[in-house]
């Protein structure tokens, strides 16, 4: 089930409001995403920490609707 | 009340040093994120129990929620959840995975 980039930035940016995303359809197909996503909130956050608050802003649609999200997080430099 | 599955995970990643859950076995990884992840394994020389979520769909959504994590593959090492394929392709790259590993006294081939 293909979602819209502009979808998943959108997301993206509701669940965290400061976060600078750059995304990237990977094939073309709506499917493959690769995102990097910058934001003040990681500053402090394991990688893992930085991800799942980026997974918890999609509401639950990782691993369902948005099947491929190759993802990249740090804070502002 | 305990569920039977997160027990059976935790039993898992405690009596295995370093534990992938993936979609299909290391000799035949069914997905392109946990074949990355058995490569990354493999070159480091690393003695890993692979675990086929897909045999499995309790343990598919369980592993999900026992990590709070969506995706699979999922990396522990002595317990630890250390991440998905993103992760641990990026903390390869960095040499982090091979600081973790050495942490924790695994043992690893040289390449």
């Amino acid at each position: 089930m293909p979602m819209a980039a502009d979808d998943i930035v959108a997301l993206i940016k509701q669940g965290i409001p400061d976060a600078e995303v750059r995304i990237e359809d990977l094939r073309g197909d709506g499917d493959h995403y690769a995102a990097l996503v910058i934001s003040k909130e990681f500053a402090g956050k394991s990688k893992v920490q930085q991800h799942q608050l980026v997974y918890k802003a999609l509401k639950g649609k990782m691993g369902g609707e948005l099947h491929a999200l190759a993802l990249e997080t740090r804070p502002p430099q | 009340m305990t569920d039977p599955v997160f027990e059976r995970i935790k039993q898992d990643v405690s009596d295995n040093a370093v534990v992938l859950y993936m979609k299909g076995t290391p000799v035949f990884p069914q997905c392109g994120f946990s074949a990355a992840v058995v490569q990354v394994l493999s070159h480091l020389g690393v003695k890993f129990k692979g675990i086929n979520v897909l045999e499995d769909p309790s343990l598919r959504e369980g592993i999900k929620a026992f990590s709070d994590w969506p995706t699979i593959p999922q990396l522990y090492v002595k317990g630890q959840f250390v991440g998905g394929c993103d992760i641990v392709r990026e903390m390869f790259e960095t040499g982090e995975l091979k600081q973790l590993l050495d942490q924790n006294g695994i043992e690893q081939k040289a390449a």
